[in-house]
This record gives structure tokens, C-alpha cells and sequence, in this order.
């Protein structure tokens, strides 16, 4: 075995179960050994995204892979796309409703966090058809 | 490795091998072998949620027993805070001091006022900004195991400072050293305690070298032992100083009171502390100060080893802080309080070194998970299917020992004896 594969389904409908998939996967990265600092950073981003396929894009599905070397994170959505990239990617920039923001979450700070923790990260996105994120964390120590 | 030292532990004879423990202990440190529950050390992080919920008072923690007293020639008890909320609604601070006197010390030395001391150097630790956000609290040991054991990323977050219970022994110490003729192992401290974590930290201290307390006797032993003499009259010396800034350590909110802070968390119960520790390794609350975090429901009013109900101790306590006699400003002590010796992340409990091996682990893990029936009853012994498939996996288990497989192997035997049997006639 050269990697160890895993994929989440993120149920769209139900706000409650949002951060489930992180959740396992921060346990699959446990069991593996992965140091602490990192599988905080996985799983971070991984929740930010899976937080944002709920709220913007009504669920998708993720792909984790896992090698000594890195987390490679596929995220993928059919939601109503990112009409501009860079300006989602501003701190502090959401589209969020107001019930959204009663629970918490709206205050444009999840993608920028997912390229802070993130080493790699590459978002491809088309209007009307979805977003696919993919990320990868290094897991050497440097 | 280190050892892993914890005081919760089974006394055999009065388990039954139910299932109450392992479905309740926060870590899945609980698994029932042979009808009888086991603790899997390295994620036992003494919280006594099991003391709590075992139906047959098997598991047990361990604490001192009160005849040690006679070894030393000047006693001094240590009273948490919490205690004061165990007696009878009028009872008042000095009349417990008093007959813990009664009940064999030669001093007492409140927690509560060495607790005052922690509170002002909290607050120094707080202006400083040299702690990350939020800052979470770490007067409860059980909490810091925690952290420890499943979120060792936010040890960053917790605060250096040893409790109010090691700083009350070492200041009582010196202060009998002072006063009286006794010195060294001629002077013995006792604290009365809440809990399995703060017994096991009167041994194995947090953030110190070395145990400054000689024995940890249980809030119900000592309840005992006090009740006799709470109506004595008392004598001339007045042993409380503590003030309200100390002795609302004692309910859950309390250290946030006492440091005047506005943002913060304070969160009692260990389950409701793991999800709070999950917002904050998920970024979620770096908007928050501080977050007070108390294993137990109410704080140490609700510890394990309490004997009053906790929401009747609460305020009790309450009651006694606006009460009590000190002025609440920190006593005077001349030393560094900051942990001498840091808190060790405790090895995680992988499948394997070797992450390629620990792959196929986790796969078959999956795989065997797959066909287990998923009911999560804990019949097998361990706390949920997910479990006993890694339990299986790591040797300790295997797929018969759930019973709901077990029970189809019996039935498929049982159609072919009876196949075999239609052959014959
Ligand atoms: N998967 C997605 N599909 C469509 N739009 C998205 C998606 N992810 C993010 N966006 C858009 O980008 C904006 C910024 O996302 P970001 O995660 O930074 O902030 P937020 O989700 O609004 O708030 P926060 O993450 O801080 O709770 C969102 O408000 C949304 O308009
Ligand atoms: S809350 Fe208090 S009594 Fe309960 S485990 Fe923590 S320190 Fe002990
Ligand atoms: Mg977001």
C-alpha cells in the first residue's frame, strides 16, 4: 500500500452534521502517526472547506489521500460556483445570509485560512457548475 | 516512555463486566475483557466520569488512607474550595477549618488563598501576550490530560502556572517550617480532594519535579471525619483568610470572576469541554480570551469524590465566597510559579511506526467495520463496532466477540447440523 485513500460525502441539507468529515479524517491521520501541528492543519482546512460546501454549494464530495509525504485534499462541489476567485479569497469578504451568521460562520475567513494552513492550493471553479478545491499539506516538519 | 500514572482504577471484585463504563468514558479508554472492565492507560485521563457512572461502585479512586497522619509529627490539611460546599447550609468556612483541627491536624492551609496568588499571576500572564488564544486554564488536571492525550496542538494555549494546590503545600510548608520546631519529613501535608486527577497530581505534579504533598485524602472520607466537629466551639485562632477571589475557584466560572476578565468560555462537564476544545483546534474561537475548562459539571463541586449534590454545592459556595473573611488580594510569596518542567504531549496511539503498515491497518480496520452490524451495543466490550474492528486489528479482540456475529455463526451451524441430519434420514 503507497497511500491510503479516503472519501467523504457532505451532506448538504444537514448543518448539524457539518465538520463530521474533518473529524474522521483528523482520526485517520492519528492512527497513521502523523504529527500533531499537521494533522491540525489538514483539518483545519479540510473543516473550512467542508464548511463552505454545506453553507455555498449544498454538499459534494471529498477525496483525501494520504502518503508519507503529504494530505492531498479534493474537494468538490456542484454548487453555483465562485464568480471571483480573488476576491473570495479576501479576508473578511462572505456572501453569507444573516441566518448563516447567527450560527457563527460568515466572517469571510475560511478560505483565507484554508491557503494559510495549506502548502498547496489550487481552486478551479465555473458558474452554474461547482468548485473543485485541492489542497495539500506537507507532512515533514520543516 | 514515561509512565502514564493515573488514579482511577477497578477493584475486581465488585465488577460485572457491564457495559456502563466503556459507553461513557470520554477517551474509549474503558474496554470489557474476561466480564471484567480494563483501562487502557495511556488514554485514561482521570476524569472519574466511570466512578460516576458505574452502577456497582467497582471503579474506584485512589486516595490516601487517614492513618498516615500518624507519621508525621505536624499535619496540615489542604482544603479545595469545593469542600467548603459539602456541609450542612449553615456551616461556615471557619467552622469547617475548625474541625478539620478537631479531626487530627495541627494547621490547615486554605487552596482557596494560594489560589488568589494564581489568580494575580494569571493575570500578569494574560497582559504579557505571550500565550496563545484562547488561553485555556490549567487548574484542572483532567483537562490538561486531555489536552494532552487527544488535542496535544493547543498545549501551546494552556496556562504554565502550577495549581493552587502544589503553591498552597509549598507555602505551608514554609510557613511550618518557620513557625514551628519541625522540619523536612517531621512535617506532613495533606490535601482533601475532589477528585482521581488532583490525587494523582499530589504525586505526579504538573509543570514540577517533584510531589510536595505526602497524601490526598477524598472529600467523603474526610466529610466523615469533619461532620462530628462542625458544631464544636471554636477556638481563639482565626485560621481563614482566604477571600471571595479564592474560594469562587470552587464552581465552574469561578477563576473567570476572579480575573475580572468579559471574554471568555467557561464550560463545565468533560464532553462539553472536548467540543469546545474542537472549536478551538478548528480556529473557531481565536476571537475568545479566555476559556475556563472544568471536567466536571459545576467545576470541583461536582468532582467524583463529592458528597453533596453539586448544584446544591454551587451555591453553597457562592454564598460562602461573598462571606468570606479575607480581603481576596494574593498572599505575599516570594516565587517563580511558572511550570518547571513542561507538560509532555503522551504519545499517540497510532496503529503502527510504520505508516505503510499502519495503512493496511486502517483498511482492514474498515473492512472488518463493513461487516460488523454497527448497532454500537457494547456487548463485544468495547465502546462502540468502529472500536472493536481497531480492537481486532490491534490483536486485543476478535470478530466473535460480537455477540450479533457470533449469534449468526451459531445459527449457520445450527441449519447445517440440521442439513447434515436431513442427509441421514
Ligand atoms: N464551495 C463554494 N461554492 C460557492 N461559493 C463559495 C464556496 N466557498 C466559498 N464561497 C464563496 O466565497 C466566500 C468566502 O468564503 P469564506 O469561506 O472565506 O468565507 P465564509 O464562508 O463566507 O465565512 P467563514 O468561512 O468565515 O464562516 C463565501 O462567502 C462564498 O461567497
Ligand atoms: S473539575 Fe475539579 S474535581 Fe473535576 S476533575 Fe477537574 S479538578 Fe477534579
Ligand atoms: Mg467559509
Amino acid at each position: 500500500m503507497n497511500s491510503f485513500k479516503v472519501q467523504y460525502t457532505i451532506d448538504g441539507e444537514d448543518f448539524s452534521v457539518a465538520g463530521e468529515a474533518s473529524r474522521k479524517l483528523k482520526k485517520v491521520l492519528q492512527s497513521l502517526g502523523v504529527d500533531p501541528q499537521i494533522i491540525r492543519k489538514a483539518t483545519v482546512a479540510m473543516y473550512e472547506g467542508e464548511i463552505n460546501m454545506v453553507i455555498h454549494a449544498d454538499g459534494g464530495v471529498i477525496d483525501a489521500e494520504i502518503t508519507p509525504e503529504k494530505i492531498h485534499l479534493f474537494l468538490r462541489d456542484k454548487g453555483p460556483g465562485i464568480p471571483d476567485i480573488a476576491l473570495a479569497m479576501t479576508e473578511g469578504f462572505s456572501t453569507a445570509s444573516d441566518n448563516v451568521r447567527e450560527l457563527g460562520f460568515g466572517a469571510g475567513m475560511g478560505l483565507p485560512n484554508m491557503e494559510k494552513y495549506t502548502d498547496y492550493m489550487n481552486i478551479t471553479t465555473e458558474i452554474g457548475v461547482g468548485t473543485t478545491i485541492e489542497m495539500i499539506v506537507n507532512t515533514s516538519l520543516s | 516512555m514515561d509512565k502514564i500514572i493515573h488514579s482511577v482504577t477497578l477493584d475486581t471484585d465488585k465488577c460485572k463486566g457491564c457495559t456502563n463504563c466503556i459507553k461513557m468514558c470520554p477517551t474509549q479508554a474503558i474496554r470489557v475483557r474476561k466480564n471484567k472492565a480494563k483501562i487502557i492507560k495511556e488514554l485514561c485521563i482521570d476524569c472519574g466520569e466511570c466512578i460516576r457512572v458505574c452502577p456497582y461502585h467497582a471503579k474506584k479512586a485512589v486516595t490516601d488512607s487517614f492513618d498516615m497522619i500518624n507519621n508525621y509529627k505536624y499535619k496540615i490539611a489542604l482544603p479545595a474550595p469545593a469542600f467548603y460546599g459539602q456541609f450542612d447550609k449553615a456551616t461556615k468556612i471557619e467552622s469547617i477549618l475548625h474541625a478539620l483541627i478537631k479531626a487530627g491536624f495541627d494547621d490547615v492551609f486554605e487552596v482557596a488563598y494560594a489560589a488568589q496568588l494564581i489568580t494575580k499571576r494569571t493575570k500578569e500572564l494574560i497582559a504579557s501576550g505571550e500565550l496563545e488564544t484562547p488561553i485555556i486554564n490549567s487548574a484542572c488536571p483532567a483537562v490538561v490530560n486531555l489536552i494532552s492525550t487527544k488535542y496535544p496542538s493547543l498545549l501551546n494555549n494552556v496556562i504554565p502556572l502550577i495549581s493552587p494546590m502544589n503553591l498552597a503545600a509549598i507555602m505551608a510548608r514554609k510557613i511550618a517550617e518557620e513557625k514551628t520546631p519541625y522540619k523536612g519529613s517531621e512535617i506532613g501535608i495533606f490535601f482533601i480532594t475532589p477528585c482521581a486527577a488532583k490525587a494523582t497530581c499530589t504525586k505526579f505534579p504538573l509543570g514540577l519535579p517533584e510531589s510536595v504533598i505526602d497524601g490526598a485524602f477524598s472529600f467523603k472520607d474526610m466529610y466523615l471525619k469533619v461532620v462530628p466537629h462542625l458544631n464544636d466551639k471554636e477556638c481563639e485562632q482565626d485560621l481563614s483568610k482566604a477571600g471571595f477571589k479564592g474560594v469562587c475557584w470552587a464552581n465552574c466560572g469561578g477563576e473567570v470572576v476572579s480575573l475580572e476578565l468579559d471574554n471568555y468560555i467557561a464550560v463545565d462537564g468533560i464532553h462539553n469541554v472536548i467540543h469546545v476544545l474542537e472549536e478551538i483546534e478548528n480556529d473557531k474561537l481565536s476571537d475568545v480570551e479566555y476559556v475556563e475548562a472544568l471536567a466536571c459539571t459545576g467545576g470541583c463541586v461536582g468532582g467524583p469524590l463529592a458528597v453533596e449534590n453539586n448544584f446544591v454545592a454551587q451555591t453553597r459556595v457562592k454564598k460562602m465566597a461573598k462571606t468570606a473573611r479575607g480581603n481576596g488580594e494574593a498572599p505575599e510569596f516570594d516565587m517563580d510559579l511558572v511550570w518547571q518542567t513542561p507538560i509532555k504531549i503522551r504519545k499517540q496511539r497510532n496503529l503502527d511506526d510504520d505508516m505503510f503498515v499502519a495503512m493496511e491497518k486502517l483498511a482492514k480496520i474498515d473492512e472488518i467495520y463493513d461487516r460488523l452490524p454497527k448497532l454500537d451495543c457494547g456487548s463485544c466490550g468495547s465502546p462502540s463496532c468502529r472500536a472493536l474492528a481497531e480492537d481486532i486489528v490491534r490483536g486485543y479482540s476478535k470478530e466473535s466477540d460480537c455477540i450479533i456475529k457470533f449469534k449468526e455463526k451459531i445459527a449457520l451451524f445450527a441449519n447445517e447440523m440440521l442439513d447434515g441430519s436431513d442427509n441421514v434420514e
